[in-house]
């Protein structure tokens, strides 16, 4: 009784269908959005901002990508790294080959570059399943380190493979500052998200579902399985590719093929295990999760166990909190973080009641 | 021809070193039907372990039970603590499990033992060998000898032995073997375990090889491809995997990388393991599942 939904009608299809049906929803989902666009720019410093903000929005995203594929299509997938790569370097490609490319088009390019190579890995899903799937991913994400490395041209024979961000230009508009290129990751997560959002809800979601919870099943009850597999792949890999040119230009500004390695790829599986397998919401809560651990950590050693602890065996404390989070994740709580918010929810609409 | 004679071989008994791990994947997910990533980390453990007790003044033998030892407290703490709370879970839950516990287990190791770099030196000279006019590494004959009498003791505990007798009956139908009053949970832990000294015995080689340090736990990347060629559920398939990986690996590497760039070592056999998949979607000694509505 925290908000109440009583006296809410709705009167037609459309209104029944809307994203936030109450009041109470739409006034919070605004006050967060007036938050992230106008207060978080004014009032963030750079480090909040650089450190913080950015790589929780990008690895949201890639968070989202590899939640259409593995959380609603049921494909597992350890390449996702590979497709942030491709992504990455294909929008570094458009920008610096054709002249006075906009950002934004070369990165819905980059997306679609990455979408094609998507398409081409998640072709054998169609005969093999499972675990089996697993070397297709993982073949895209050694290949895909090895070319961009192996072949000069990707990175403009520079002699690491490294990519240089150009100036951050939009509209005429230069947005390199932190805040610009806060405001830039944003928008573009914003309407990935919208975007994802929708599709989950419509057609394609469903048979999306229907594919993850059996296949054979679903074949039989005529649902187009090749077509709606490589779309997963397709759509999964132009947001990662989209969130890997983001992470290349947006956060560090330089990177290199072995950036996005195979511990890339499990981070981000890491981030829908956490956040929730299937849930839009997850990705943003496992990110944030992702994110902010090592932070805490490390901030809780330096206070309590400063000294006793050195740098080295940090990092591996940092890895087995990690996994056993994992662990304990699956057992608990395999829907993740988001299934929690959801309890929550759901207490404080019957609030003081318990059901 | 002697050149590629020589290449083949050199890929051949390699390609023993990729079966070894493989073994330690095929003996769980046999059992279980877990998907066990973590085999690399233990491997890793096994070896990371044993040299640190070597080098403190512990004798080879006694390091090496101690170590054994310690994979045995391994293997009951995973099926106590991951295993038991997932049963009747979805494989892919499984999976991510052992990804969790493969971070835990190299942590673990690192922590306990420092994550530098140990040598480790067998007594076996790895001064080639002249075999009919080739080139033979010794040591990589001698992995090849201890990989096959590993298969032959686990063939002998397979089907010579109670344990093994029920072993096969788990990994045949789990709810038979249930009903028929063998203990799921010892079962599952006695796997481990042995999947430990799998382990162990491949890190030791592994170690000799590359050294002891992080790296160790990678080798579960190159047994990927192995399992997938050989089928997941063969003992047999493991080991012809491991060759066929191993040999095209070199012969690709010697043939084919001058033409296309070098390194291609890394991705090859996923490239391989994906046509032969393409092919036949269980692998070469797979069980060809069977599917219903």
């Amino acid at each position: 009784m925290l908000y109440r939904e009583s006296g809410q009608f709705n009167t037609s299809y459309r209104a029944d269908q809307r994203w936030f049906r109450l009041w109470q929803q739409r006034w919070v989902f605004a006050t967060w959005m007036i938050l992230a666009f106008v207060v978080v720019p004014l009032i963030g410093n750079d480090y909040w901002l650089n450190a913080i903000l950015i790589p929780f929005l990008v690895l949201s995203l890639a968070g989202l990508g590899l939640n259409l594929l593995t959380g609603y299509a049921g494909q597992i997938s350890l390449g996702s790294a590979a497709f942030m790569a491709i992504g990455a370097f294909a929008t570094y490609n458009f920008q610096l080959r054709i002249e006075g490319m906009p950002l934004l088009i070369s990165l819905f390019l980059g997306g679609l570059t990455a979408a094609g190579a998507g398409v081409v890995f998640g072709l054998p899903s169609l005969r093999i399943k499972g675990f089996y799937l697993l070397v297709s991913t993982l073949a895209a994400q050694f290949f895909v380190t090895w070319i961009l490395t192996q072949c000069g041209w990707f990175s403009n024979y520079n002699a690491s493979g490294v990519i240089t961000a150009p100036p951050l230009v939009v509209l005429g508009q230069n947005i390199s500052s932190p805040a610009g290129r806060y405001l830039l990751t944003l928008s573009v997560a914003f309407v990935l998200f919208w975007l994802a959002r929708n599709i989950v809800h419509g057609e394609l979601g469903r048979r999306w579902m229907a594919v993850r919870d059996m296949d054979t099943a679903a074949a039989v009850i005529g649902i187009p399985i090749l077509q709606t597999k490589l779309l997963a792949f397709a759509i999964s890999s132009f947001v990662l590719g989209i969130a890997g040119a983001l992470w290349a230009f947006a956060y560090l500004g330089t990177v290199e093929p072995h950036g996005f390695d195979l511990s890339r790829s499990f981070q981000i599986l890491f981030i829908i295990i956490i956040g929730g397998m299937g849930s839009i919401l997850g990705s943003f809560l496992g990110a944030a999760f992702i994110v902010l651990l090592p932070i805490l950590l490390s901030n809780l050693s330096a206070t309590f166990l400063a000294g006793w602890v050195d740098p080295g065996q940090l990092e591996n404390l940092q890895k087995i909190i990690f996994g056993a989070l994992i662990i304990f994740f699956l057992i608990k709580e395999p829907q993740g973080l988001a299934r929690l918010l959801e309890i929550v929810r759901q207490r404080a609409r019957v609030w003081p009641l318990r059901f | 021809m002697d050149f590629f004679l020589e290449v083949l071989t050199g890929g051949l008994l390699a390609g023993v070193m990729y079966s070894l791990v493989a073994i330690g994947f095929v003996l769980i997910y046999k059992a279980s039907g877990v998907f066990n990533f973590a085999q690399g980390a233990m491997v890793l453990f096994a070896a990371l372990t044993f040299v640190s007790l070597w080098e403190h003044g512990i004798p080879f033998w006694g390091a090496f039970v101690m170590t054994l030892l310690s994979m045995l407290a391994l293997a009951w703490g995973v099926e106590r603590v991951v295993l038991r709370p997932l049963v009747n879970r979805p494989p892919i839950t499984l999976f991510m499990a052992t990804l969790g516990l493969s971070y835990v287990i190299e942590g673990l190791a690192q922590l306990l033992w420092g994550s530098q770099v140990h040598g480790l030196e067998l007594g076996i000279s790895d001064e080639p060998l002249e075999v009919g006019g080739m080139l033979v590494s010794q040591f990589d004959l001698f992995a090849a000898g201890v990989a096959g009498v590993l298969v032959l003791i686990l063939s002998l505990l397979f089907n010579k032995t109670r344990i093994g007798i029920t072993l096969r009956a788990v990994a045949d139908d789990q709810l038979a073997a249930l009903a028929v009053g063998i203990r799921l949970e010892r079962i599952w832990m006695i796997v481990w375990a042995v999947a430990g000294f799998v382990g162990l015995v491949a890190g030791l080689l592994w170690g000799a090889r590359l050294g002891v340090q992080f790296s160790l736990s990678l080798v579960v990347l190159k047994a990927l491809p192995v399992l997938i060629i050989g089928g997941f559920t063969s003992v047999g398939g493991a080991i012809v995997g491991g060759l066929i990986i191993g040999a095209s690996e070199k012969l690709a590497e010697i043939y084919l990388g001058p033409l296309i760039g070098g390194g291609i070592e890394n991705w090859f056999p996923y490239v391989l393991a994906l046509l032969f998949l393409l092919v036949r979607p269980s692998g070469i000694f797979g069980e060809r599942a069977i599917e219903r509505v």
